[in-house]
């Protein structure tokens, strides 16, 4: 009953985080670079490793859909299978996770540390609002920064894929046919489908991290268990979403 | 005597009224019944033994507790409610100074100023670098908080109340952690401030030397209860064993209490 109640708690005061941030949308141009900040921080510090791992994910995917389709003579199906499976579904739940770990984890330390040390409270008192400050830029730029690190992911899954194809010698399918066939089952609905998913969990995962960070109470013990707290939360309805905004979307 | 205010003090200083003020956490009181009234441009001190609920009752006053029952007003707006806020400019030094350790020492004090348009940048450096003239810190200007001395700190923290120019001023343990030679320094900042801006003044404090040389009226709070309320003058040989004992201690080397300790070191 306890945990059912602490479950309902998180939910009401992340839906009312959400609110009271969106009603400073309109101060948003005023904090122009506290967003192209954030911007930074969740765009340009996570490129690294949204590329390197979307790379592989294309490789790995290529690699064994090539040995398995081998047997059924389905090889120049590759590229329609690694395309849509990452446009669809891997880029956009892939970015999500690194963006849960790379920043949401950060936003949660940084959020519940202010909190501990009473600078939450110090922003109350000088009537700057702390949704404003420091929840509505982050919302915003990662709206702003999910479609573009997503669409990176994708295309640099389509190129591992294309890579193995290409030089893997039991697969040996050139890139033209890779992307012939990439091209011939995928649409612009697709695509977008799977920025829409990308935009629902950036938001969703950044709302929880803030929720979570300035509701910390206690110690500095506390910002550690808060981080892990976040982050599985966020996990959690990565997954949970993905199935939920995919039914609506097919 | 300094001038401490960065530019001539507008707004009138407002009153503090604590009605029957009940604060419980998870059931336990730390607050019964509190009632005062702190009036316009007076320096009022709380003092009370650690633990006594004190920072609670401040915290109720700046608008961050909401009161189990009863209710504290400033001036005729709820303390409680975030609008006073945007009514009454008001001004906590955080007991442990709460500076922003993302932000220098003229980002900490600028902050307020930009997020409510007071200036234009070049204002806002004057007035930033006024408040900090005062309290002896130009050469902190661009450091952090993490390279400061906790002295410096409280000293910025006063420093950020101050370009506020708030119409109710609140110190929680302002002298706490700090050598003599500070802690009269914070208290005479304390006191010319006042006297120049009229502001509003609430002191949370153990330090006695503190409340007698500042205070216009004290009170005293024990156990969540406030035992006392006067002039400091009235505190000097109070009747009250606890108050007496409060601002008097003495010290049992044979305390019977530690018999036990030295038993047990044996």
């Amino acid at each position: 009953m306890k945990q059912l109640s602490a479950i309902l708690e998180g939910i009401g005061s992340t839906l009312l985080l959400a609110v009271r941030a969106g009603r400073y949308l309109p101060t948003l141009p005023r904090q122009f670079p506290r967003f192209i900040e954030q911007c930074y921080v969740i765009g340009y510090t996570t490129l690294p490793i949204v590329t390197i791992l979307s790379f592989f994910i294309g490789s790995v995917l290529a690699l064994q859909s090539g040995y398995s389709m081998e047997n059924f003579g389905a090889k120049q199906f590759i590229g329609t299978l690694v395309g849509l499976s990452i446009v669809r579904e891997l880029g956009p739940v892939m970015v999500a996770i690194l963006v849960t770990g790379r920043v949401g984890s950060a936003i949660t330390a940084e959020l519940a540390s202010m909190k501990v040390y009473q600078e939450v409270d110090a922003l109350v008192t000088m009537d700057i609002p702390p949704e404003r400050m420091l929840v509505l830029p982050r919302l915003a730029a990662v709206l702003v920064m999910m479609p573009v690190l997503t669409t990176i992911a994708n295309l640099c899954g389509w190129f591992g894929g294309a890579l193995v194809c290409k030089y893997t010698t039991f697969i040996s399918v050139e890139p033209d046919s890779y992307f012939a066939a990439l091209k011939r089952f995928m649409d612009m609905k697709d695509v977008t489908d799977g920025l829409i998913k990308a935009e629902v969990f950036g938001f969703v995962v950044t709302l929880v991290c803030c929720n979570v960070g300035l509701n910390t109470r206690g110690g500095p013990r506390e910002i550690g268990a808060s981080v892990t707290r976040a982050v599985v939360i966020s996990l959690i309805l990565i997954l949970v979403l993905d199935y939920f905004v995919t039914k609506f979307l097919i | 005597m300094a001038d401490y205010t960065a530019t001539p003090f507008t707004g009138k200083p407002f009153g503090v009224t604590i009605d029957k003020l009940n604060k419980s956490f998870d059931g336990v009181p730390v607050l019964t019944d509190v009632s005062l009234e702190i009036r316009p441009g007076e320096i009022f001190v709380i003092m009370g033994p650690s633990g006594s609920g004190k920072s609670v009752l401040l915290r109720h006053v700046a608008g961050l507790e909401a009161a189990t029952s009863g209710r504290v007003n400033i001036g005729e707006f709820d303390a409680a409610d975030p609008a006073t806020r945007e009514r009454v400019r008001l001004a906590l030094v955080f007991q442990a100074g709460a500076l922003f350790n993302s932000m220098s020492v003229y980002d900490n004090l600028a902050l307020y100023l930009r997020e409510h348009r007071v200036d234009r940048e070049a204002g806002i450096r004057e007035r930033v670098m006024h408040a900090l003239q005062i309290l002896s810190l130009e050469k902190a200007v661009d450091q952090f908080p993490a390279e400061l001395s906790g002295g410096m700190k409280k000293r910025v923290a006063i420093a950020r109340a101050l370009v506020i120019e708030p119409q109710l001023l609140l110190y929680d343990e302002p002298t706490s952690e700090l050598d003599p030679v500070m802690s009269a320094t914070i208290s005479e900042i304390i006191a010319t401030l006042r006297e120049q801006t009229a502001v509003t003044t609430i002191v949370v404090s153990h330090d006695r030397d503190l409340a007698l040389a500042i205070a216009d009226r004290l009170a005293i709070l024990m156990d969540g209860r406030i035992r006392a309320t006067g002039k400091p003058g009235e505190f000097k040989a109070p009747a009250d064993p606890a108050i007496a004992n409060f601002f008097n201690p003495t010290i049992d080397l044979k305390n019977p209490r530690f018999k036990q300790l030295e038993h047990n070191h044996e």
